[in-house]
């Protein structure tokens, strides 16, 4: 249990960037624990560039937790975790590695972009507005140039007369198609997406996941996802991962893991999910 | 014996003392505006020793009376500044700073009040933090705040008139030196308290308003 002690350096050296040209998203050994609740323990497992992987599991597996810590929403207890060979949660001092600081942290995030299950758009500023703020404020685009690109992915995901409407004016399901397009508009490397069809009514559901479809199949965008659509999920996904208590116990193509589970329990969750839909 | 020729008398009498409580108020209100805003903000930040000395002196306020504090301020902080600025300013700092102590508690609920989401959206998009605070966070939380900070100046208004403690002559301090100069004090007592009234009622109306329109949503 002496890995899950906070104060502990990593222990990866040189090879871990070895083979980064193949790997878009990797952990080693990563460790997250709120207080006395270790919710990774040792998570290692990587992605590569322009894969869709999807995260299952049971609610309280740690899915949201490994999204957040891409998105460095939060911070590991051990390990480390790099996206596009550089370390996210840590960097070079020297060739010493030590946790980021905030300034790394701003320079890595730009890469990776999220969609949450409650949208979290601004409510303060319109739709445009809403996806031409970072573009503008961040990389700083010109005005007009933030717009157009706004406009196309607002057309995209079929919410061309939408610009000028405000958050609250939409359903649930044209605003997670702006927070999709607000996201896009950073042409992040990675999207990470939290159960972005959860919060939604079911009949708008399926209008989201096939902009999703739609932008998994056309752009080389590197996408995690935790969702409970399996339908989807076996649709999109080059590899699914199925989660229990903070380990991956099942890694396989969706095929694979949708018709014939190796583990009981990715039985059971799987059974447990189709009766409840 | 009440006079009606008296009390007809004094409202014109009492005008440049409404203009005193009008200017107090309103610089006064300014003031904890912004002041209270500063220290939310310096607060929730967490701005190291400045953090310190903010909830000291926002403590050290709250807890002793605002007379207390117009007194202190004229008599002891003035002479320790080196400063001697008018009994209207320095009373009307006073007062400032008083009501900065409760609106910043005020802002720290409505910048409390702001979805978690809201900042963690803000850093899935890269924004800085100066912008986040100043495009997204306050733009939030001001609306919401703006009733109680209407409801902290209708206070204030009333309480102006402890800067006559320094010799700032307000409504009530124009009230008193027009019944000593006509040996007769409760018409322009009685003019005083209608001029409260009248000012108040109105603008409680107005900031029930705003309540209905900012604070639902
Ligand atoms: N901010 C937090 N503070 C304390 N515990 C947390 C926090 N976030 C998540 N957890 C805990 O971590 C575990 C995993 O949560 P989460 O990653 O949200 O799971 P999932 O998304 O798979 O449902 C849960 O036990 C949850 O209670
Ligand atoms: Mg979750």
């Amino acid at each position: 249990m002496s890995s899950i002690d906070a104060t502990e350096e990593p222990e990866v050296g040189a090879e871990a960037t070895d083979d980064s040209a193949n790997v878009m998203i990797q952990f080693d050994g990563v460790v997250k624990q709120f207080g006395d609740n270790v919710v990774l323990r040792e998570l290692d497992f990587s992605v590569s560039p322009g894969e869709f992987v999807t995260l299952i599991g049971p609610s309280g597996s740690g899915k949201t937790t490994i999204l957040r810590l891409l998105m460095t929403l939060e911070k590991v207890n051990g390990g480390t975790i790099q996206v596009d060979g550089e370390y996210l949660s840590h960097m070079y001092r020297g060739d010493k590695l030590v946790p980021a600081d905030e300034k790394h942290l701003t320079k890595v995030r730009k890469r990776i972009g999220m969609v949450f299950q409650q949208f979290n758009l601004f409510p303060n500023m319109n739709v445009l507005q809403n996806i031409t703020e970072a573009p503008i404020r961040v990389l700083g685009l010109p005005k007009s140039d933030a717009e157009e690109r706004a406009k196309d992915l607002l057309d995209m995901v079929g919410l061309g007369e939408k610009v000028t409407a405000h958050p609250t004016q939409l359903s649930g399901g044209q605003q997670q198609r702006v927070a999709i397009a607000r996201a896009l508009a950073m042409r992040p490397d990675v999207l990470l997406l939290d159960e972005v069809t959860s919060a939604l009514d079911p009949e708008l559901v399926a209008g989201v996941l096939n902009v999703l479809k739609e932008i998994a199949s056309t752009t080389d965008i590197t996408f995690l996802c935790v969702t409970h659509e399996m339908g989807f999920a076996k649709d999109v996904s080059d590899r699914v991962l199925m989660f229990d208590q903070g380990q991956i116990i099942e890694d396989a193509s969706p095929d694979k893991l949708f018709t014939e589970p190796e583990h009981e329990r990715t039985r059971e969750f799987l059974h447990a999910v189709i009766d409840r839909a | 014996m009440w006079s009606w020729e008296l009390f007809w008398d004094s409202f014109s009498a009492l005008l440049p003392g409404l203009w005193i409580t009008f200017a107090a108020t309103v610089c006064g209100a300014l003031l904890a505006y912004v002041l209270g805003l500063v220290f939310a903000l310096i607060r929730q930040v967490r701005v190291p020793v400045l953090s310190q000395i903010t909830f000291g002196l926002v403590e050290f306020i709250r807890s002793t009376p605002l007379l207390v504090q117009i007194f202190f301020f004229y008599w002891v902080v003035q002479p320790w500044m080196g400063v001697q600025w008018s009994a209207f300013w320095s009373g009307t700092i006073a007062l400032g700073l008083h009501y900065a102590c409760y609106t910043s508690e005020v802002y720290r609920a409505g910048i409390d009040a702001v979805p978690k989401g809201q900042w963690e959206a803000s850093t899935a998009l890269s924004l800085p933090r100066r912008r986040t605070w100043t495009g997204v966070i306050l733009p939030q939380a001001i609306p919401r705040v703006l009733p109680a900070l209407g409801n902290y100046t209708i206070s204030m208004f009333k309480e102006t008139p402890l800067l006559l403690a320094i010799g700032v002559i307000d409504i009530v301090g124009a009230a008193k030196d027009f019944g000593a100069d006509h040996y007769s004090v409760e018409e322009a007592y009685t003019m005083a308290g209608i001029f409260f009234l009248v000012l108040s009622f109105p603008s409680s109306i107005l900031v029930r308003r705003l309540e209905r329109r900012f604070v639902k949503h």
